[in-house]
């Protein structure tokens, strides 16, 4: 009974090509843009937090304001970082300031780090020359450095500066990598230079870590070890206030996921307007269609159509109208975001989703929009309807 | 042969317009056996559609009781009233009502998609009827590819083809010129002859006298016309 049923309405929607493309037309522009926006929209948020998470996943940044009683964390606190169960490594900051001199020549207000081998085995691409620092350097008693390009133009002329020797802070310094300039927005030559994390504790004693990076095994226990490390924290500052903030990548992450979803909800609700508006021109063709078969309707139920069955026939062919919309927009809207994308160079991805989604709102609108048309049809009085001609 | 098909026992129809109530069908009674061939005869808005939508389980009276085959219909549901047209009736329209967007074997299979008839079923049913009808060479002409006559005869064979109690006819040959529409009287004769309840109705008395029996209809009022042994 269901294929005639679908064959009747199949039958009626071909026999008004024009009308039923027309009536159609709205839902596929409203499932075209729903497609569209939430493909387009998946593609570009999907791709910042792709990259994002690439960056990030599985570390925890500690910035360490310090109080009045104590600057910044010391090595103790380091240890108890790196005791946490979760925690791989540690690679902490020591920050200071210093002054490079070569054959007479002087860089002054060089910004130093101090760095450990963790940090440079989860910096690979830093070193664009020579080779980064290593465990081996970090005794201690091994006076190496990376310097930047400023430095290396200022101090070295040109010459390559890798092996050479420069001071710094008054000690005698290898050059054993070199890195990119940053440019800093108000001092153009600033100068950076990169060397042992002890050393750097060692060439002022009252250093303080004031930055560290924190890396997991595993980016699903971000939650568990960002409690212990706030412990550590607090234990370390005596629980002042400010003294201390962790950013970690999981929770900028899930803001960006939260915000990429309400996005897509939001641009589908503007684009479900449309989709209302194409029911509407549904509803607007069956109460036509019924009208105009009024006599087809007294016919049928005079052969014997129970009321229920002529009701079917109306609703499936509203939802066949409108799910045929959904399709042909549904094809329309991936073909829009596969150029869009390829236009904005993002990768284009199906999403299922967004089809389903689409196609899912288009039969709702053609049982929504359909139903009170059908209901009128299965409604109407046989011989009235019949003697209607 | 003797078995009532049609029980009518003080049918009454009244139709209501604005707070004047106008008597359509006057406490008729009706009696038609198995077998028979009736006409009603009667003038214009006289009441005979009335009748016959009644008969038809098409509408239902104000008053009195209808038995057909044996079974009272009265207040039935709409499901159970389209169950008794598709198996009891086959109904015959002076405009013949087919399908404009059909084939005619489409047409004639209308009723069995309603009765649950699966297709390759359907399809040989139809076309034995239409065969019977003389149009098996028709089955795919469309409705506006046939004359008059064709059409009526692709009516008659869906009406037809549930074997249904009744066959109902209202004005059948009104639409038709005087020679296709003797036709239909033959054909209607030959499937009389197998034992098949007419039940025809018209205005015309020259078409009236083809029935075996006929029955007067005036003013919602039925007399018996007599048998006709033409
Ligand atoms: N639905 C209706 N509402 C009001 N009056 C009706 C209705 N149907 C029929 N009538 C009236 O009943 C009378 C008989 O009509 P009908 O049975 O169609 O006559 P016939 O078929 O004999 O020409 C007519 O006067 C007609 O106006
Ligand atoms: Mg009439």
């Amino acid at each position: 009974m269901l294929k005639e049923i679908l064959m009747m309405a199949l039958d009626n929607i071909i026999g008004n090509k024009m009308r039923s493309f027309l009536t159609m037309l709205g839902i596929m522009i409203g499932v075209t843009s729903i497609i569209a926006l939430i493909t387009v929209v998946q593609g570009v948020t999907g791709e910042v937090i792709d990259r994002f998470s690439e960056m990030g996943a599985g570390k925890v940044t500690v910035q360490a304001y310090g109080t009045a009683l104590k600057a910044g964390l010391n090595e103790n606190d380091i240890a108890d970082l790196s005791a946490i169960e979760y925690v791989s490594g540690v690679s902490p900051t020591v920050s200071l300031g210093s002054t490079a001199v070569r054959n007479n020549k002087i860089f002054e207000d060089i910004s130093v780090e101090g760095n450990n081998e963790i940090y440079f085995e989860n910096n690979q691409d830093m070193v664009i020359q020579g080779r980064p620092l290593n465990i081996y350097d970090m005794s201690g008693y091994s006076n190496v450095c990376i310097i930047d390009e400023n430095i290396a133009d200022e101090l070295f002329w040109g010459e390559n500066p890798i092996n050479k020797q420069m001071y710094l802070s008054g000690q005698n310094y290898t050059v054993v990598g070199l890195m990119e300039s940053e440019t800093n927005f108000y001092r153009q030559n600033v100068g950076r230079v990169k060397i042992p994390y002890k050393n750097a504790l060692s060439l002022n004693a009252a250093a303080n870590i004031m930055n560290i990076e924190i890396y997991l095994y595993d980016a699903n226990e971000t939650q568990a070890a960002n409690y212990e490390i706030e412990n550590v924290l607090n234990a370390a500052f005596n629980y002042a206030e400010d003294s201390f903030n962790i950013v970690n990548f999981e929770s900028i992450l899930s803001s960006m996921q939260e915000m990429q979803s309400m996005l897509t909800a939001m641009l589908t609700g503007i684009a479900s307007i449309a989709l209302l508006v194409g029911g509407v021109g549904i509803m607007n063709m069956m109460l036509v269609s019924v009208t105009e078969r009024t006599t087809e309707i007294g016919l049928r139920k005079a052969l014997g159509a129970e009321p229920r069955q002529i009701q079917y026939q109306f609703v499936i062919e509203a939802v066949l109208l409108s799910l045929l919309g959904g399709l042909f927009g549904a094809l329309f809207g991936l073909l829009i975001s596969y150029i869009a994308s390829a236009a904005m160079d993002t990768k284009f991805a199906l999403s299922p989703t967004a089809i389903a989604l689409g196609l899912g709102f288009s039969a709702l609108v053609g049982i929504v929009f359909g139903w009170a048309p059908a209901r009128k049809a299965s409604r109407l009085k046989p011989i009235d309807a019949l003697r209607s001609e | 042969m003797s078995e009532t098909v049609v029980d009518m026992v003080k049918i009454i129809k009244n139709y209501q317009i604005a707070d004047q109530e106008i008597h359509v069908l006057k406490e008729i009674h009706l009696q038609i056996k198995q077998g028979e061939f009736i006409a009603v005869l009667g003038p214009s808005g006289s009441g005979k559609s009335t009748l016959m939508n009644i008969i038809g389980c098409l509408d239902t009276p104000t008053s009195g009781e209808y038995f057909l085959a044996g079974r009272k219909i009265q207040d039935q549901n709409e499901k159970t009233m389209a169950r008794i047209r598709n198996t009891e009736i086959g109904f015959i329209f002076q405009s013949f009502h087919l399908l404009a967007r059909q084939t005619a074997l489409r047409n004639v299979e209308l009723p069995l998609i309603y009765a649950g008839y699966k297709q390759k079923e359907r399809r040989a049913m139809a076309e034995a009827m239409l065969e019977q009808v003389g149009l098996a060479d028709r089955s795919s002409h469309f409705p506006n590819q046939l004359s008059g006559g064709q059409q009526q005869r692709v009516a008659i064979a869906r009406a037809l083809i549930n074997n249904p109690t009744i066959l109902l006819a209202d004005e059948p040959t009104g639409a038709l010129d005087q020679k296709t529409g003797i036709q239909v009287l033959e054909l209607f004769h030959e499937i009389n002859s197998r034992g098949r309840t007419i039940i025809m109705i018209t205005h015309d008395a020259g078409i009236a006298k083809q029935a075996k029996r006929i029955v007067n209809i005036i003013d919602g009022i039925v007399s018996e016309g007599g048998l006709n042994i033409a």
